[in-house]
């Protein structure tokens, strides 16, 4: 059995990898940080991590099927803009304002059923954004680089339809709720003695962002990495032409893939506008999650070859990442030397991965 | 002769099936059966339509024509997995596995066992055990990834992942070629169990002593048809071979010049590379073509890209004109004199989307540049004479090279190589594909640079192309070279028996056959 552990670390080692690096920076950042392991950071961390950590996910899955998703920044974007009107906790009437035509849309109702009505239509609409791109993909025929930017650039265009300019104001509790610590969030919902429960105590630090996000994973991805259509998402971006030789829905898994990464960037969405209370169509941003997000699935181990590696892994790489822009925070490095820094660190963590090709003995391989 | 009769009802039967590819004939009006508990070989030399046939049963390709019946119901498959559903299940010779999934995950692709609606991991792996332990390899681990899997284990994990799927009908198409000998024992030990439950097997092997050893009944294809099928036994391997051969149409080729004993240009000493290539020696001197032969994958294109620069942990030694030589990339082979027409034209040889003049300059920019600069009017200068020379039909230079004819694209690849003025000129198979008036200017062209003290290596998969036009012909077998042919011994029967490396001298000296 000592085995068939080894072969399981040898097999996902870009995983050990960054979780080890994400550790090791991570207990070095406590250390030297003045109030250091304490409940206060954890929770601007985990606040801080969430939204990348989520777009890390989404992007996991097209690739995983060798497709890069352009448009996950987009769709995380235009789920927050609908957010800023769904959240706000009091009933509203919503219209829509279009080529000169002004349609009544009825009034969204208050209170908490009103935000979970919210919230499952924000999800609803990453995921629909995602079943898109991958329709797009598979029928159209097109490389997913190319039909993701286009999508993307037609999600940000929504954005912007709907948030001209910043603005909104989701629910004052729900922002509390989510952004802070388990104690914080049970006050806030008035469960468990507002929190005050004893033996809730031991569990009251823990940040709602690290819970949610380590029920997301277990509820959503691990499942998914089970079930047939998930395998067949591996198989897809291994060999497509074994995958097909197999006899398995090739056609049903990419756009399978897409929906996820759809609905992991809603998810990252909803977050970011529940954290900053409003929507905000902000394109350089979009941009920056996109890349980040697919700077986090390398260093987590995965190949953008696709096949092989895990959404857990681009946790991990999402993490590494923030982290670094973390001690940036306590050292007083210039914002402006940020960039280099990220920069060098990503292009060492990704070396280590090239470093297999040494081993290819006909170089005509390399360009297959 | 007419074909022996079986001796229960077909399970599967063909009758009149037909397939072309893009005008090119595959099969002819193939009429074929086979029945439960029996081993059934198909042979053939390359080309003969074996492939295709084994395609058109297991769901791959469709069949222009005829009809297809199994176990007495017309069946027409769409798909691989239609086929699957059916019971008819192919273990084909590239493999069909998913190299980045573990063996348990791929042997259960199709159906994977469920629990709650997941996969479930340790039933799948159980089965994995399962089936790896019913052929007797036990030593590999489920939870592997098949890209750390040697070629032959991958091979293994092939068969177990089609026994999983409990086949009626079983096809191996060259499924032991990568085998170990020990291995190979044992999956001969499952298809006899397998035989025994009535299962049908079909067995393409080029290996004939393994389908003498294992194979009831034998059917030989040739060009696209059925030629004959007969029971164990009735035919010795000399009779197999020459029902292999038949008679071809003969093609025309170049005179042979009369044969000094020319000065080696390149020499090979005892190359070996990975497993492909073991201890080949050969030498091609000056003025001579020189053919690698054998069936395909048996180490030949292995050797051109040897040769090329393009291996990693080659061993042994090269020289060119006297002088070792130890190419790292095809720029250092392309340096010292060595050109290589690769096997596909269209990956390999040809920018597809550029030009036809950016195509012929792009190995010589060098002789036509001053400085870091290319002077036009040289390039202009060397594509005209380029063209001219090869007497390649364009329309003008600057289209796309992807809107002339194979065979026209094939000369822009030769002709980009002659503009190195390359001492070597390696070869691997430039002919397929290419209508029979280029292929004639192809052995003209050829001859005429052998003629001006090139060295030619021309890898074939046509014998008669070899008989044709080579004045040495170098067979090769399982990585090593069997024999080498000149003069009056190369002739189809000798290619055929080297390639097959069995003992068949010609069938009209009298007691050859039981050799």
């Amino acid at each position: 059995m000592l085995d068939d552990v080894a072969i399981r670390v040898r097999q996902n080692i870009g995983i050990v990898t960054a979780v080890l690096l994400f550790s090791i920076l991570y207990l070095l950042y406590n250390l030297s940080h003045p109030k250091g392991f304490s409940s206060a950071v954890l929770v601007q961390n985990g606040d801080e991590i969430f939204a990348l950590a989520m777009l890390a996910m989404a992007q996991t899955v097209p690739v995983l099927a060798s497709g890069l998703d352009l448009s996950v920044g987009a769709v995380m974007t235009m789920v927050g803009c609908f957010a800023s009107y769904l959240l706000t906790g009091v009933g509203a009437p919503l219209h829509l304002d279009i080529f000169g035509l002004h349609l009544g849309l009825g009034t969204f109702p208050g209170g908490m059923g009103g935000i979970l009505l919210g919230i499952v239509i924000c999800l609803a609409t990453g995921a629909l954004a995602g079943f898109v791109n991958g329709c797009v993909v598979v029928y159209g025929r097109i490389q997913p680089i190319i039909a993701t930017l286009a999508t993307g650039a037609i999600y940000i265009g929504i954005a912007l339809f709907l948030r001209p300019t910043p603005g909104g104001k989701i629910d004052e509790d729900l922002n509390w709720a989510l952004t802070n610590s388990l104690g914080d969030f049970a006050q806030t919902i008035h469960i468990f003695d507002d929190g005050a429960a004893p033996w809730f105590a031991p569990v009251a630090w823990i940040p709602v962002p690290f819970v949610l996000l380590v029920l997301i994973a277990l509820l959503v991805w691990v499942p998914f990495r089970r079930s047939v259509i998930g395998r067949a998402v591996y198989a897809v971006g291994s060999a497509e032409g074994a995958a097909y030789m197999s006899g398995l829905p090739i056609d049903r898994a990419k756009i399978a893939a897409f929906t996820l990464a759809g609905f992991f960037a809603g998810c990252g969405g909803l977050f970011l506008a529940i954290q900053t209370s409003s929507g905000n169509a902000d394109i350089p941003q979009a941009g920056a999650y996109t890349l980040n997000s697919i700077a986090s699935v390398v260093i987590g181990g995965t190949s953008l070859l696709g096949g092989t590696g895990s959404a857990i892994g681009s946790i991990f790489g999402a993490m590494v990442l923030r982290v670094i822009s973390f001690f940036f925070r306590i050292f007083d490095i210039a914002p402006l030397l940020q960039p280099l820094f990220e920069g060098l660190i990503l292009l060492a963590a990704v070396s280590i991965g090239a470093l297999g090709v040494l081993r290819v003995k006909n170089t005509l391989e390399l360009f297959r | 002769m007419p074909d022996a009769p079986l001796s229960q009802p077909a399970f599967l039967t063909l009758s009149g099936i037909s397939k072309r590819y893009a005008g090119v004939r595959a099969l002819e009006g193939v009429d074929f059966a086979c029945e439960r508990g029996k081993i059934h070989a198909v042979l053939g030399e390359n080309g003969a339509g074996k492939s295709t046939l084994i395609k058109i049963i297991a769901g791959v390709v469709q069949p222009d024509t005829g009809a297809m019946r199994l176990d007495g119901r017309d069946v027409s498959f769409a798909t691989p997995s239609a086929a699957n559903a059916a019971g008819v299940v192919c273990i084909f010779q590239e493999l069909s596995l998913m190299p980045d999934l573990s063996v348990a995950d791929n042997i259960s692709i199709a159906s994977p066992p469920r629990r709650f609606g997941l996969i479930d991991a340790r039933a799948q792996r159980r089965r994995a055990e399962e089936l790896l332990a019913v052929i007797g390899c036990e030593d590999v681990n489920p939870l592997m990834r098949v890209r750390d899997l040697p070629l032959s284990r991958r091979q293994v994990v092939e068969i177990a992942k089609a026994l999983g799927k409990k086949p009626q009908l079983l096809i191996l198409d060259e499924a032991t070629s990568a085998l170990t000998s020990a291995d190979v024992e044992k999956v001969y030990a499952m298809l006899a169990r397998l035989k025994a439950e009535g299962v049908a097997i079909l067995y393409i092997s080029h290996r004939m002593h393994e389908v003498e050893a294992l194979a009831d009944r034998a059917s030989v294809f040739r060009n696209g048809r059925h030629i004959e099928t007969f029971d164990k036994g009735r035919r010795s391997t000399a009779d197999i071979v020459q029902l292999m051969i038949g008679r071809d149409i003969a093609t025309q080729y170049p005179p042979k010049p009369a044969r000094g004993s020319p000065k080696p240009v390149l020499a090979v000493d005892n190359l070996s590379w990975d497993k492909s290539l073991d201890c080949i020696s050969l030498s091609v001197g000056a003025g001579e073509i020189v053919g690698l032969g054998g069936l395909d994958g048996q180490g030949q294109k292995s050797l051109l890209l040897a040769l090329f620069g393009v291996l990693r942990g080659v061993s042994g030694q090269v020289t060119v004109e006297g002088r070792e030589v130890r190419p790292g990339s095809p720029a250092a082979a392309k340096s010292v004199g060595i050109a290589l027409v690769p096997e596909d034209r269209k990956t390999e040889g040809l920018m597809l989307p550029m030009s036809i003049a950016d195509n012929l300059v792009i190995a010589s920019l060098d002789a036509i540049s001053t400085g870091p600069l290319v002077d036009r009017v040289r390039e202009n200068d060397a594509i005209k004479r380029a063209i001219a020379r090869l007497q390649i039909k364009i329309g003008a230079p600057g289209d796309a090279v992807a809107t002339l004819s194979g065979g026209n694209q094939q000369k822009v690849v030769l002709a980009k190589w002659l503009m190195t003025d390359p001492r070597i000129i390696l070869l691997n198979d430039p002919t397929r594909g290419i209508d029979v008036g280029t292929k004639q200017e192809l052995y003209r062209l050829m001859r005429e640079l052998a003629d001006q003290g090139a060295a030619i290596l021309f890898y074939s998969t046509d014998y008669d192309e070899l008989i044709g036009c080579c004045d040495r012909v170098a067979i090769m077998y399982d990585g090593r070279i069997v024999r080498e042919l000149e003069g009056d011994e190369l002739n189809e029967t000798n290619i055929i028996a080297s390639a097959l490396n069995i003992d068949a001298a010609a069938p009209d000296s009298p007691g050859a056959a039981h050799a």
